[in-house]
């Protein structure tokens, strides 16, 4: 498989008066042409600011992307400024996002229609008869009944499952190379969750699209993610295929956050394991091991400073000194 | 305490609560919203009652009624062989020592004016449960190491903690009067996924060690499975299923129980690519406009002319296994 983008070495900060924020500190990813990829982490660990960051949706001040590389078809996308005509067109265009809350992203004084065609007569340069006809098109296939009297509606006249398929519609209207979910079902209840990520996977196939899957919940990716890398504290600690992921975790965050969940397939234990401590404030964030305060393993290490990423095997690789093995049922 | 002799602390007969909605300049009620609708279970003393369903479905408002934070429309709220459904505040006072809440938010439910310490004491002065200041104090601090917080912060302000410190703060206030029965509405949803586990095993301890009750009102599936006794699945405000938590998980009856369970994602995927899903149509139809019949039968496989006439009572289907299905 071709890969579509890489990113390399992608820092993003944010100036703030207590110091600086290494929101995002060295991130490196790919993401290969037609694949679902997953990146997980708790709030603030940096998986939302990293796809910002290749959108160039950071606001600026406070926050600047410091360094990096975002190759996508050939051009570092970095290079353009953040309003320059290259990047207008990549946002939207090639490179489409899916927000976590539809009720905000959408705009709630415009039609679904009008706000769909505006994206199609600018980047597809459709006419008025043609935008609408494929708006119709779109919003039928991401299984809105009645589509036809439905894009005439305001956001507001839509339940929370439906607006997020508008926008997952809205997202697919311009033929993106890739899209964007970041948290795509967590403001939706489990029933919608499941039928939005059929939908999103079902739009994959059809659109040859890649889809990146930001989200919290290892439970959302474990079904649909090829591949996925687990974040912490701005990094990327590990990476590798679903199943490595979740049936040979090396990295000791990933190892604690799979036994700390409760999981419906196995039997009831008396306590859950917990991650003692808490995430690490990241301004001014020394280059050591982040998860050193509250790895179970840190007994066991006498390493200072920070661990590279190490290579298990072919594309799975973790960011710790030591060789872990985790027993994860 | 004065508890029924088959141990039951709490019991909700028949529970309504509807919300009017007005229309006009002359506020004339057009219709109700049917928040809950007919609600009735039992909590023993030392059980925990886990109470899921999707958003919308009337958990929280459930919780809330019990707490008589509203006034219910109909039903019988009997705690501690009391019914306080209908009991002017002023005589309230004295049971809301006896039951609490737990909030969701750990960031809207704290005041970010007061000192950590002083929200904590609140309620021992309210209920005047220290006759000295030293004896508040001591309460304040002893509250604080109960729930693991470092007693030294009590003249911290809520915005110096994190959001796994805050909740333990909502929750020494609650256990603050010596609570026999606590409602926790979702106490885990808004922290981040490695400290929900720690909180999860606090909520554990202190029930066993204080021999609480609680409500345990949440919408993940397996979080409720780890923590409850017995489980109810509600649905636009009714109870569509009742019994213990094995017996629900293992052996659920009713079609919206057994779709709930199959849209948890599970973190294997291994298991997840091949696990059966049932995927439900449509969504949840709003309570002010209820499906007549059973409340489910628009997005429900099983749904017969029968489903459409009356709302199916709740008829126990197996030893301790309520269901309102007809079809079960």
């Amino acid at each position: 498989m071709a890969t579509l983008l890489q990113v390399n070495n992608l820092k993003t900060y944010f100036n703030t008066m207590a110091g600086v924020v290494k929101a995002v500190d060295g991130v490196s990813y790919h993401i290969n042409e037609r694949e679902i990829l997953g990146l997980v982490g708790e709030s603030g660990c940096g998986k939302s600011v990293s796809q910002l960051s290749v959108m160039q949706l950071i606001q600026t001040p406070p926050g600047q992307i410091i360094d990096g590389e975002v190759n996508f078809e050939g051009r570092d996308l970095l290079k353009f400024k953040a309003d320059s005509t290259e990047m207008r067109s990549v946002r939207g265009g090639k490179i489409a996002m899916i927000f976590q809350e539809p009720m905000t992203s959408l705009n709630p004084v415009l039609t679904i229609s009008q706000q769909m065609m505006e994206m199609l007569e600018l980047h597809l340069k459709l006419d008025g008869e043609a935008a609408r006809k494929r708006t119709v098109e779109l919003i039928e296939l991401v299984g809105i009944p009645d589509a036809k009297v439905r894009i005439n509606d305001y956001p507001h006249q839509f339940s929370g499952g439906m607006r997020q398929r508008v926008m997952i519609a809205m997202a697919l209207s311009c033929n993106p190379k890739l899209v964007i979910a970041d948290e795509p079902t967590t403001a939706v209840d489990v029933t919608t969750q499941a039928q939005l990520l059929e939908v999103m996977t079902e739009m994959v196939n059809l659109f040859k699209t890649s889809l990146v899957i930001v989200t919290h919940n290892l439970g959302v990716v474990a079904r649909h993610a090829n591949r996925i890398y687990v974040m912490y504290a701005g990094r990327v600690v590990e990476s590798g295929t679903a199943e490595e992921i979740f049936g040979d975790p090396r990295h000791p965050y990933t190892i604690s956050l799979l036994k700390s969940v409760p999981r419906l397939d196995e039997p009831r234990r008396d306590k859950l394991t917990p991650i003692l401590g808490m995430p690490p404030n990241l301004i001014d964030m020394a280059p050591v091991c982040a998860f050193r305060p509250r790895c179970a393993y840190h007994e066991q290490c006498n390493h200072e400073g920070m661990p590279d990423l190490k290579q298990i095997s072919d594309g799975h690789y973790t960011r710790c000194h030591l060789d872990i093995k985790g027993e994860v049922k | 305490m004065n508890s029924s002799p088959d141990g039951t602390l709490l019991e909700i007969k028949n529970l309504k609560m509807y919300f009017p909605v007005q229309k006009g300049i002359l506020r004339r009620k057009y219709a109700d919203v049917k928040a809950v609708d007919d609600v009735s279970f039992t909590i023993k003393k030392g059980e925990i009652l886990g109470l899921a369903g999707e958003s919308g479905c009337g958990k929280t408002t459930v919780g809330r009624c019990i707490l008589r934070v509203y006034r219910p429309t109909a039903g019988q709220i009997i705690f501690n062989g009391q019914d306080i459904s209908s009991l002017p505040q002023r005589r309230l006072q004295p049971l809301r020592r006896k039951m609490q809440l737990i909030f969701q938010d750990p960031y809207g439910s704290l005041d970010p004016r007061q000192s950590a310490g002083s929200i904590v004491g609140e309620p021992l002065k309210v209920h005047n449960l220290c006759s000295t200041e030293n004896e508040y104090q001591e309460r304040v601090r002893e509250l604080f190491t109960i729930v693991e917080l470092d007693p030294e912060m009590t003249n911290r302000y809520p915005h110096e903690f994190s959001g796994g410190q805050r909740q333990r703060i909502g929750i020494a206030r609650a256990l603050a009067c010596n609570p026999s029965f606590i409602v926790c509405d979702e106490p885990i949803s808004a922290l981040d996924v490695s400290i929900q586990a720690q909180i999860m095993n606090l909520l554990q301890e202190l029930q066993e060690s204080l021999g609480l009750t609680y409500l345990f009102i949440a919408h993940d599936l397996s979080v409720v499975r780890h923590i409850s006794t017995r489980v109810a699945i509600m649905y636009l405000g009714h109870i569509v299923e009742i019994t213990g938590w094995k017996e629900l998980y293992e052996n659920p009856l009713h079609p919206y129980t057994k779709a709930l369970l199959s849209a948890v994602p599970i973190p294997d995927p291994f298991v997840e690519k091949k696990r059966e899903r049932i995927i439900l149509v449509g969504d949840v139809p709003s309570p002010l406009n209820p499906p007549a019949g059973c409340a489910f039968h628009p997005r429900c496989s099983l749904a017969t002319d029968e489903c459409r006439q009356s709302v199916p009572p709740l008829h126990v289907a197996a030893p301790d296994h309520e269901v309102a299905c007809i079809k079960v």
